[in-house]
């Protein structure tokens, strides 16, 4: 008997080479003859390009070459855009990998040194003559659609490169006929992504196999063989794309990126091995950043709490061009989740994408569906304060009931499965609700500002059936793929086309194959990140690896336990349908004594010594799985906040989630996840924000401005859960690598205003700095 | 991130430190390197020459010195916050230092790099005005004292002359019948001070009978806080009575207020005296 270690916790394989430093990571790597490419990066946000010249640095110590925009533009593709929403008038200007007459943010890449050292392409770097004619620029979304405002591409009015619209219902008569309704605008500020391991690329080009090998920061090495050929004209099957160990993305490593085409090219003009690794100030100018959105949302209801209608017009910044996910970002994964967890008949949304002078905005971890849930659970708790309703009692009023196999909801989805009270109710009695209140209520006597914030939430994920995919406009598909291998002494690898970087899969699917066909979970090793060594996949992002590629691990065991049932059957000299499996072995029915271990059929496949009249020797199968619907996790999160009005600081003391991600592989892994989310999430309610000012320069270009999430500013993090299986997954699960992203901002925040609110104070911007508090206590005290 | 050329010059002894920063146009003082190698590295400082102190075993530790304490430059923030005898003789430093920055900071960081560099949201540059303490550096013209209120002359500018170098601080004790604090509004990223309030208050038959206080972070040098101290001796330390002084602060904040995307000057000067009114308060109630 096997101990069984599906759904139990076991420590991740992958910690003891990561906390040890033992990992390799693309910057560790080091080849033969390799040089190494430092970029020019624009001061201005925005300017025309009189002129550059490279004379001056070409002729510094170390210099092998120096490249401008239009050496590039003779050899590279455009940086393509990947998402083309449809019935959006969407726009797709030109990306150069380098700028060649026009930057259009801080960092925009204006040439290249190749030298024998980082050091002396830095120096060189210097010597590099630019002249620049600076333009105004314009940073706030909603800014920049406005006319007269500076424009960054001239076939783009106004800025505006997609206006895409969702309706369900008859949202002008919801409102109409409104007993009352709330509204708000909300900033959603720029967030930096910060995985700890900066971005980094090396290129090499054998030009006498036609050959070019990529070892990259990537999330989805397969999307970048293909957008790398796409770019540099190499054929795909002539790519090659390795992602070694990938210390976080957070989305930000999803985009292909200038800076790999860039080195790419270098390697190709010069035949040498070319290396490119971001500094962290570099990280901040130009890796993808999350959010900026300026959201204007209102929200119907009857006088007893019943939500009818909700409204929103939402300007998404988009940077100085379209990154290779973003014009989905606010659009699929946002508007589409407009009804929450809620059953609202009536939803309608604008989202202008809009090009701004900051860097270019692509997924972050939640990608679209923070900024959805923050507007929906903001507006909950402004219709219970106007209606002098508690918070959970409007949110009860309007729950979805409990449903396990589809509910459709007015924005079009079918959302899987959900029991949304049973997580309310769950988070409720974990806090201690009502006495939490009756300590909120002692607390204001004695002039303390205790705030109790709850947000309850579900969120879209396991993307997604292909066939969608393409609907809405995704130039790929979105399905996984795996194969699993037993080799002849019954070790087992698993190659998968999904590219983890940090979420454990190295381990939960060793547990998923360890389930299926009872071999020892430590017998089995998990392949990734190398498009040479892995079926085709599309990658790590979206909460998709488990719930996508977990699912063609499981296909593709289960191919194995058939086969080798047949094969159990022919050795034991049974009929194959007389042949049952337990925990590893396969035996003939009533006769348990009579077995094959999975490791007999192991080797006998891989000999082949004694096999049926016409199986094929070996035990291999691979599976392709393409989900038939999203999966759509919920829960609830509820804070507690208390607030010193003497100083506007703000301590959060409590933080309970309840998240229900179906079926969990390793309980371990999912409460990191939300351990790990829900501090993602609160940081930007709290403290963190990419700050441009007017003239689009980053002021926050550091860790010392960039105020980040830390351990000691939070509390310990209560976990619960529930499960609800998708009825659609061949293992139940839904996915948790966003969910505490998602619930954990609306939580927080509406937990502030709640301790504001006997003060007189409804609404400030994120994130809610000491001085922002300060002031808005203030502003009211001296009004009132 | 990737620093400009240099040259690295390690030195044996304070006068060949001196020498070396003499002879060497455009030299910098390297010691715990955590303020000058991030600005190398940024590329806003690029010195010509390095001059290596961190080897010099005379400018190393913490020692009795009359009834007060002598700091060599190169003891490293977590070694002052570690120290009994600091603690004994001089919490309120012991109290700032463990407020440095974090474990990796303190642990290299020393205090003779932190007080050159003169970040003025710095904590030991506070409690040292506070505290009246005295540093002691050595040139080509030989050894001379600077009170520890005079030493920074404007944001990151110091007393120091051409080819001087910090040596030690002295530091006079806390006396045993006073109490003393030092409260910290860290800013969320740097962990710098965006405010500091330092206060030493003494109590004789129930009133205050001397004081001392300094804010940090609000203007470009530490702010010593004499409007309060007035204001606290003879007072009963009463509530009303260390409002009341924290109150005078404003009238002490007459320099170059600092400010930024994180904090105004208007709110670092309130949150000034909220800090100062807090540390008062604490000190008051360690007094005795």
């Amino acid at each position: 008997m096997t101990t069984r270690v599906f759904s139990s916790g076991i420590r991740r394989r992958e910690d003891p080479r990561l906390i040890t430093g033992r990992a390799s990571y693309t910057d560790d790597i080091k080849l033969p003859e390799m040089a190494h490419a430092a970029i020019l990066r624009s001061p201005y946000a925005h300017a025309a390009i009189k002129s550059v010249g490279t004379s001056g640095a070409a002729s510094q110590p170390g210099v092998i070459a120096v490249y401008t925009g239009a050496d590039t533009a003779k050899a590279l593709n455009a940086i393509p855009c990947a998402w083309l929403i449809p019935n959006s008038d969407l726009k797709t200007p030109a990306h150069p990998a380098i700028a060649a007459d026009k930057v259009r943010y801080v960092g925009d890449a204006v040439a290249v040194v190749v030298a024998e050292t980082r050091y002396q392409a830095e120096d060189a770097l210097e010597h590099i003559a630019v002249d620049y004619e600076p333009m105004d620029a314009v940073v706030s979304p909603k800014g920049a659609a406005q006319d007269g405002a500076p424009q960054l591409h001239d076939d783009v009015p106004n800025n505006i490169a997609f206006t895409w619209a969702m309706a369900g219902g008859d949202t002008d008569a919801a409102f109409s006929e409104a007993d009352v309704t709330v509204s708000d605008t909300i900033t959603l500020q720029r967030l930096i992504a910060n995985p700890m391991e900066p971005r980094s690329a090396i290129a090499q080009w054998v030009a006498a196999t036609g050959e070019l090998t990529l070892w990259n920061t990537s999330q989805n090495p397969h999307i970048a063989r293909f957008l790398t050929s796409v770019v540099t004209g190499v054929p795909e099957h002539k790519v090659r794309v390795i992602a070694p160990e990938v210390g976080g993305g957070f989305g930000s490593k999803i985009p292909y990126y200038p800076d790999e085409a860039i080195t790419a090219f270098c390697s190709m003009q010069l035949g040498r091995p070319v290396k490119w690794t971001e500094t962290r100030s570099e990280n901040y100018q130009i890796t993808t950043q999350g959010r900026d959105h300026v959201e204007e949302v209102e929200m119907a209801a009857t006088s007893d709490g019943k939500i009818t209608g909700l409204r929103t017009t939402v300007y998404a910044g988009l940077g100085g061009y379209l990154s290779t996910a973003s014009p989905g970002v606010p659009t699929i994964l946002h508007g589409l989740m407009y009804s929450g967890v809620y059953d609202i008949p009536n939803i309608s949304g604008t989202v202008y994408g809009v090009f701004n002078n900051g860097a270019p905005v692509d997924a972050y971890r939640g990608a679209g569906r923070p900024e959805a849930t923050t507007l929906i659970e903001r507006l909950v708790d402004l219709l219970a304060a106007r209606l002098g309703m508690d918070p959970v009692d409007v949110r009860r009023k309007n729950l979805i009931p409990k449903f396990e196999n589809g509910h459709d909801v007015a924005t079009g989805l079918t959302y899987d499965s959900g029991d949304y009270e049973a997580t309310l109710d769950a988070c409720l009695n974990a806090a201690g609700y009502a006495s939490l209140r009756a300590e909120q209520e002692r607390a204001r006597q004695e002039g303390r500002c205790i705030g109790i914030g709850v947000s309850t939430y579900v969120e879209i994920c396991g993307l997604g059936p292909s066939q969608v995919a393409g609907a809405v406009g995704f130039q790929g598909g979105l399905w996984e793929s795996a194969i699993v291998r037993f080799h002849p002494t019954g070790k087992v690898n698993v190659m998968i086309g999904s590219s983890p970087h940090g979420q454990g899969e190295e381990t939960t699917f060793a547990q998923i194959v360890a389930e299926e066909v009872g071999v020892d979970v430590d017998d089995v090793e998990v392949i990734h990140g190398d498009t040479d060594l892995t079926p085709m996949g599309w990658g790590t992002y979206g909460s998709r690896t488990t719930a996508v590629s977990g699912a063609a691990v499981a296909l593709a065991t289960r191919k194995i336990k058939e086969k080798s049932k047949a094969l159990a059957a022919h050795l034991l000299e049974a009929a194959t349908e007389d042949i049952e499996y337990a925990d590893g072995r396969f035996f003939v029915r009533g006769s348990p004594d009579q077995h094959k271990t999975i490791q007999d059929i192991a080797l006998m496949a891989n000999v082949a010594w004694n096999m049926p009249e016409g199986m094929e020797p070996g035990l291999e199968a691979s599976a392709f799985y393409d989900p038939p619907n999203f999966t759509f996790p919920f829960g609830t999160h509820l804070a507690v906040v208390e607030v010193d009005p003497a100083t506007g600081q703000i301590d959060l003391q409590r933080y309970i989630a309840v998240d229900d991600c179906g079926v969990q592989i390793n309980p371990m892994i999912v409460e990191g996840q939300v351990h790990g989310g829900v501090a993602q999430g609160v940081g930007p309610v709290l403290w963190e924000g990419a700050v441009y000012d007017d003239d689009g320069q980053l002021l926050t270009g550091t860790m010392q401005d960039y105020a980040l999430p830390r351990a000691d500013r939070l509390p310990d993090i209560e976990v619960l859960s529930n499960t609800t299986p998708s009825p659609h997954h061949p293992l139940g699960v839904k996915g948790v690598g966003e969910a505490g992203t998602i619930a954990s901002t609306p939580a927080v925040y509406n937990a502030v205003m709640d301790a504001l609110r006997p003060l007189g104070v409804n609404r400030i911007d994120m994130p809610l700095t000491p001085e922002k508090v300060w002031r808005a206590v203030r502003a009211d005290q001296n009004g009132g | 991130m990737y620093p400009a050329q240099t040259t690295y010059h390690r030195a044996g002894s304070v006068s060949e430190a001196v020498q070396l920063l003499s002879a060497n146009e455009g030299a910098k003082v390297l010691a715990g390197g955590h303020s000058l190698i991030p600005m190398m590295k940024l590329r806003l400082a690029a010195p010509a020459a390095l001059v290596d102190i961190g080897h010099i075993a005379a400018l190393k530790g913490i020692s009795a010195s009359g009834d007060g304490l002598s700091i060599g430059a190169l003891t490293t923030t977590g070694e002052i916050a570690a120290s009994d005898l600091v603690r004994e003789r001089a919490p309120l430093l012991a109290e700032a230092a463990a407020q440095v920055g974090d474990p990796a900071v303190r642990n290299r960081g020393t205090i003779g790099g932190n007080l050159s560099h003169g970040d003025p949201a710095s904590d030991p540059p506070t409690v040292l005005t506070a505290m009246g303490a005295t540093l002691n550096v050595t040139g080509p013209g030989g050894e001379r004292s600077i009170a520890a209120s005079d030493f920074p002359t404007g944001l990151l500018e110091n007393a120091l002359e051409e080819n001087e170098i910090l040596t030690s601080v002295s530091v006079p004790s806390v006396p045993s019948d006073a109490g003393s604090a030092y409260v910290k509004f860290p800013h969320p990223a740097s962990r710098y001070s965006v405010v500091g309030a330092a206060a030493i208050v003494a109590v004789e038959g129930g009133a205050c009978s001397s004081a001392r206080a300094a804010v940090g972070g609000v203007e470009t040098t530490p702010t010593r806080a004499s409007s309060v101290e007035a204001a606290l001796v003879g007072s009963d330390l009463s509530d009303g009575a260390l409002d009341a002084a924290a109150a005078a602060l404003e009238s002490d904040l007459t320099g170059d207020p600092m400010s930024d995307i994180f904090a105004s000057a208007e709110y670092r000067k309130a949150m000034a005296v909220v800090y100062l009114r807090r540390a008062l308060g604490i000190a008051a109630s360690r007094a005795g």
